[in-house]
C-alpha cells in the first residue's frame, strides 16, 4: 500500500505539472475546450485517487477548483486571468499538501483564500451549497444495512433480460446471494424456454420465485439486485409480517396466491372452483397455469406457514413484556405491603385467640395470600445487577492506565438480581474493594512477567445467588495479602494480641479496620487507610458480611454476602422481660437452653457449652439494662457473625417472624446495636437488633475493662 | 486455485492500489495499462474478472467492454467499472456495452473486495 501512495505522489506530480502546463497555454488562448477538459480531468483525477489514499485535504481542497473548473467547461463561466492566476495557486497548494504527512495537521489558510477567491468569481446563482464541498460518501450494496428486528416474509420474482448473462452477471448467484439473507425457498420457472430452433444458447429464459423470511429490510433485497435493477424485473412484495399474524388463520389458499400474484385470474379461479377437485392438480389439467407455478404458489403457501408456525413457538409480543413504573411508586407498594403483613400478623393473632374454626381458616388463607402478595412485590424491585459492573469496567480501565498497569476487567452472573436499594447501596464498598485491587493487588506488568505470570492482571466481578442472600466476589490476580505484614501492623496498632492463635481469615479481616494500611506510600488511588473500613461499614448497613480469601503470590478474593431485600426480613422474634426483640434469622444458626445451673457452672464469664463447643454469650438483659425478674431458664441465640459463633441469651423465644423494617427517627438513629423497629401484630414495637454491631460494641467494652 | 482478476487503469497508483488489495484477499492478479493493452491480454489469457477505469487512453473502459463481450476466450466474465460520480452517463453506458457492476470512486479496499465477491458469486 505504501508503495501505491508513493506512486500516487508521484503521478499527482506529474498531473500538477500537466495542469501548469495548460493553465499557461490556457492564458494563450483561454477558449480552447480541450485545455479546459485537460485542467479538469487533472484535477479530477488528482481529487479521486487523493481520497483513496488518504489525502481527504487534497480530495477536499481539489473539489472546489474542479467545481469551477467545471462551470467553465459547461460554459457557464468564462476564463479569465484572476481565475488562471487562482487555479495556478491552487496547483501550488495541492503541491504543498501533497508534501505534508498523511493525517498530520496542515495550514488550510492558503487554501481558504484561494477557495473564497473563486467562490467571488463563480455566479451568485451557480454557486453550489456548502456541504457539497465534501466528497460525495460512496454508496454500495449491502455494507451499511441496519438490521430490522422484526422477520418479514417477502415474494421476489426474479426475470432477469435474456441477456444477463452476457452482462457477466450469474442468476445463482445473485439467488444465493437471497439464501444468506434469511430462510429462502426457490422455484425455478421453465415456461418461458422456447423451441430448440428459436434457443438462443447465451440468453437467460428461466425466472425465479424466491419465498424469503429475513428480518433485513426491503432494501437488503433490492440492494442484492443492485447491478441489474435495469436489466431485470424484479417484483418484491410483502407477503407476510410478524406482529400481523391471525393466528387462527393459517396462510392463504393456493388460488388467492396465484391470484395475488397474478398468475390466475379471479374468475378463472371462482370456475375451476366449481369443478371441486384438487386445485393444483385441476389447474394443471385444464392448463390455465403451469405445474411449475402451482409448485411455487405451494412452496410459498409451505414456507409462510412454517414460518408462522415457528414464530408461534417463540414468546409472543417482547415489546409489551415489561413497563416502565417510577420507583417511588414502587416504593410505596412496598410500604402498603409492609402494612398488609403486619395487620396480617394481627389478624392471625386474634383468629388464634378466638378459637374459631372458619376465623382461623380464613385468616390462614388471608396469611397465605400475603406472603405471596411480599414475595411478589419485593421481586418487582428486584433489579439485574449487571448494570453496576458495567459502571466498573471504566473504573478498572481509567485506573489501570493511570498506574501504568495492564488490568482486565472479567464479569459474570450479571443478570443476578437484587432489590434495587441494595444495589444502589453496593456501589461504594465495590468502588473501594476495586480500586484496593487494582492498586495493592495487581502488580506492575514486569512485576507480574518476573513471578511467571501473563503481563495483563484480571479482576473478576461476579454475582450469583445463594439462598436468601446475593453473594459478589471480587478476585483479583495479583500478589495476594501479606499476612504476616497485616498482622504485624495489626499487633502495632493494637487490634490484636501479639500472642493471640488466630486464623488466616481472621488476619485478612483486620484490613477492614479504620485507619488500616499496610501500604508504603500513599497513592492518588489509595493507601491513606480509608476504604476498607467504609466496605465494612457499607456492608454491614446492608446486612451483610464480608470475608476474605488470599494466597500469596496467586491473588485475594473478596466475597461479600448480601441479603436479596433490605424492606421485609425473615426475623426471630424474642422476648426479654415484657420486650420484644427482633433478631435476623440469617445469621442465626440454633436456640439452646441456659440454666441458672450452667451460668453458675461457667464461674461469672459468659461462656456456654454447647455439645462440647465454648461459645461466649452476650446476655442482653444486662446489656440493655432490663431489670424486672428474670426467668429460670433462659435462651441462647446463637449466631454467626463473621464466622464467629457468638450467643445471644433472651428470657424467650416466641418463633419467626416477617419483619417489616421501619427506620428509627432521627433522634435513634446512632444508637449502636439496632438497627430499626418492627410493628408487631398487636401493636407493640420491636427493636431490630443488629448482633454484629452488639458484638463489636459489647467487645469494645470488655477491652476497655469495663 | 486462486482467482484471476485483470485490473485495467492508466493509473499506476489505482492499479497497485487495487492490485495490493486483491492479492492481499486471496486473489491472482494481472495489470494493464489501457483498453487495447487490457484486450490484447484478454484475447490469449483467460481471467475470472475485469477491474476497468473508465477513461483510459488507446482505448477507454466502454471500448474494453465492447471488445470483450464480442471476443471469445473472456466473454462471459463479470466486468466492473470504476466510475467517477461525476460520470452517471458514463455508467449507463458502460452497463449498455455489457458491464456487470460498477464502483464509485474514491472507494476503500473494503468496499473493493464486497463488490469483486459480489459479482464473482
Amino acid at each position: 500500500m505504501e508503495q501505491a501512495i508513493a506512486t500516487y505522489k508521484e503521478e499527482a506530480g506529474e498531473l500538477l505539472a500537466e495542469l501548469e502546463t495548460s493553465l499557461l497555454e490556457l492564458e494563450e488562448t483561454p477558449e480552447d475546450n480541450d485545455l479546459i477538459n485537460r485542467v479538469f480531468r487533472a484535477m479530477h483525477t488528482i481529487k479521486g485517487s487523493g481520497a483513496m489514499f488518504g489525502f481527504d485535504e487534497i480530495a477536499t481542497f481539489t473539489h472546489e477548483v474542479e467545481t469551477v473548473f467545471d462551470m467553465v467547461r459547461n460554459g457557464k463561466m468564462t476564463v479569465t486571468k484572476r481565475l488562471l492566476d487562482l487555479t495556478l495557486k491552487s496547483r501550488d497548494h495541492i503541491a504543498y499538501l501533497l508534501g505534508c504527512p498523511i493525517g498530520e495537521e496542515v495550514d488550510r489558510s492558503p487554501g481558504d483564500e484561494i477557495i473564497s477567491g473563486l467562490r467571488q468569481l463563480v455566479p451568485q446563482l451557480e454557486m453550489p451549497q456548502k456541504g457539497s464541498t465534501e466528497v460525495p460518501a460512496i454508496n454500495l450494496p449491502g455494507l451499511s444495512e441496519e438490521e430490522l428486528s422484526n422477520e418479514c416474509t417477502w415474494r421476489i420474482r426474479f426475470r432477469p433480460l435474456p441477456n444477463i448473462l452476457i452482462c457477466g452477471t450469474n442468476p445463482i448467484s445473485l439467488i444465493n446471494e437471497l439464501r444468506e439473507l434469511g430462510t429462502a425457498h426457490v422455484v425455478a420457472q421453465f415456461d418461458e424456454i422456447p423451441q430448440i430452433d428459436e434457443l438462443v444458447a447465451e440468453n437467460c429464459y428461466i425466472y425465479w420465485d424466491i419465498i424469503l423470511t429475513t428480518s433485513r429490510g426491503e432494501d437488503a433485497i433490492k440492494d442484492v439486485f443492485i447491478f441489474v435493477e435495469d436489466d431485470c424485473d424484479i417484483k418484491i412484495e410483502l407477503i407476510d409480517k410478524s406482529g400481523l399474524i391471525d393466528r387462527d388463520e393459517g396462510y392463504k389458499k393456493l388460488g388467492d396466491i396465484l391470484v395475488e400474484r397474478g398468475d390466475l385470474s379471479p374468475v378463472e379461479m371462482q370456475k375451476v372452483l366449481m369443478l371441486q377437485k384438487r386445485f393444483g392438480e385441476l389447474l394443471v389439467e385444464q392448463g390455465i397455469v403451469s405445474p411449475e407455478k402451482v409448485q411455487s404458489a405451494l412452496v410459498e403457501q409451505q414456507h409462510v406457514k412454517g414460518v408462522r408456525k415457528e414464530r408461534g413457538e417463540a414468546p409472543q409480543a417482547e415489546a409489551a413484556a415489561s413497563i416502565r413504573v417510577p420507583a417511588e411508586r414502587l416504593d410505596q407498594l412496598i410500604n402498603l405491603v409492609g402494612e398488609m403483613v403486619t395487620v396480617q400478623a394481627h389478624l392471625t393473632q386474634v383468629s388464634m385467640a378466638g378459637g374459631d374454626p372458619t376465623f382461623i381458616a380464613i385468616s390462614e388463607e388471608v396469611e397465605r395470600l400475603t406472603n405471596e402478595l411480599r414475595d411478589t412485590a419485593l421481586n418487582i424491585r428486584m433489579l439485574p445487577i449487571g448494570s453496576t459492573f458495567s459502571k466498573f469496567k471504566r473504573l478498572v480501565r481509567d485506573l489501570s492506565s493511570e498506574l501504568g498497569k495492564e488490568i482486565d476487567m472479567e464479569t459474570f452472573g450479571g443478570d443476578t438480581e437484587l432489590d434495587k436499594t441494595v444495589i444502589e447501596k453496593l456501589n461504594d464498598p465495590l468502588v473501594h474493594i476495586i480500586r484496593n485491587s487494582i492498586d495493592h493487588g495487581i502488580e506492575m506488568p514486569e512485576a507480574r512477567k518476573a513471578a511467571g505470570k501473563p503481563s495483563n492482571g484480571t479482576v473478576y466481578l461476579g454475582a450469583e445467588h445463594s439462598g436468601d442472600s446475593v453473594l459478589i466476589t471480587i478476585r483479583d490476580n495479583g500478589g495476594g495479602l501479606d499476612r504476616d505484614t497485616i498482622r504485624a501492623k495489626a499487633i502495632e496498632k493494637g487490634l490484636i494480641s501479639a500472642t493471640a492463635e488466630i486464623s488466616d481469615r481472621e488476619i485478612y479481616a483486620q484490613i477492614f479496620a479504620p485507619g488500616f494500611s499496610t501500604a508504603a506510600k500513599v497513592t492518588s488511588v489509595s493507601g491513606r487507610g480509608v476504604g476498607m473500613d467504609v466496605v465494612k461499614r457499607g456492608i454491614d448497613g446492608l446486612r451483610g458480611s464480608i470475608s476474605v480469601d488470599s494466597v500469596r503470590g496467586t491473588g485475594t478474593t473478596i466475597t461479600l454476602k448480601i441479603p436479596l431485600t433490605l424492606a421485609i426480613i425473615d426475623s426471630l422474634l424474642v422476648k426479654i422481660g415484657k420486650d420484644h426483640f427482633v433478631l435476623p434469622l440469617a445469621a442465626i444458626e440454633e436456640c439452646v437452653e441456659l440454666t441458672r445451673e450452667d451460668i453458675k457452672n461457667s464461674h461469672g464469664r459468659n461462656l456456654a457449652n454447647v455439645r462440647g463447643v465454648i461459645i461466649p454469650y452476650i446476655p442482653l438483659r444486662q446489656h440493655f439494662l432490663i431489670t424486672d425478674q428474670r426467668p429460670e431458664i433462659e435462651q441462647i441465640v446463637i449466631a454467626d457473625i463473621h464466622g464467629t459463633k457468638v450467643g445471644f441469651v433472651v428470657d424467650h423465644v416466641v418463633g419467626e417472624h416477617q419483619t417489616v423494617i421501619k427506620s428509627l427517627g432521627k433522634m435513634y438513629r446512632d444508637v449502636r446495636g439496632v438497627s430499626g423497629a418492627t410493628i408487631l401484630g398487636d401493636g407493640t414495637v420491636a427493636l431490630i437488633l443488629d448482633m454484629g454491631v452488639l458484638l463489636q460494641s459489647v467487645e469494645e467494652l470488655e477491652n476497655a475493662g469495663v | 486455485m486462486a482467482k484471476l482478476i485483470m485490473t485495467a487503469d492508466d493509473s499506476a497508483s489505482v492499479r497497485q492500489m487495487v492490485a495490493f488489495t486483491l492479492k492481499q484477499n486471496g486473489y491472482d492478479v494481472v495489470e494493464a495499462v489501457d483498453g487495447k493493452d487490457a484486450l490484447n491480454k484478454l484475447n490469449v489469457q483467460k481471467v475470472d474478472m475485469l477491474l476497468t477505469d473508465l477513461n483510459m487512453p488507446n482505448m477507454d473502459g466502454i471500448g474494453l467492454i465492447k471488445g470483450v463481450r464480442a471476443g471469445a476466450l473472456n466473454k462471459f466474465i463479470p466486468i466492473v467499472m470504476l466510475t467517477t460520480e461525476s460520470q452517471d452517463s458514463r455508467k449507463a453506458e458502460g452497463k449498455a456495452a455489457g458491464a456487470t457492476g460498477w464502483i464509485v470512486k474514491p472507494f476503500k479496499p473494503e468496499q473493493l473486495i464486497a463488490v469483486v465477491k459480489k459479482v464473482l458469486g
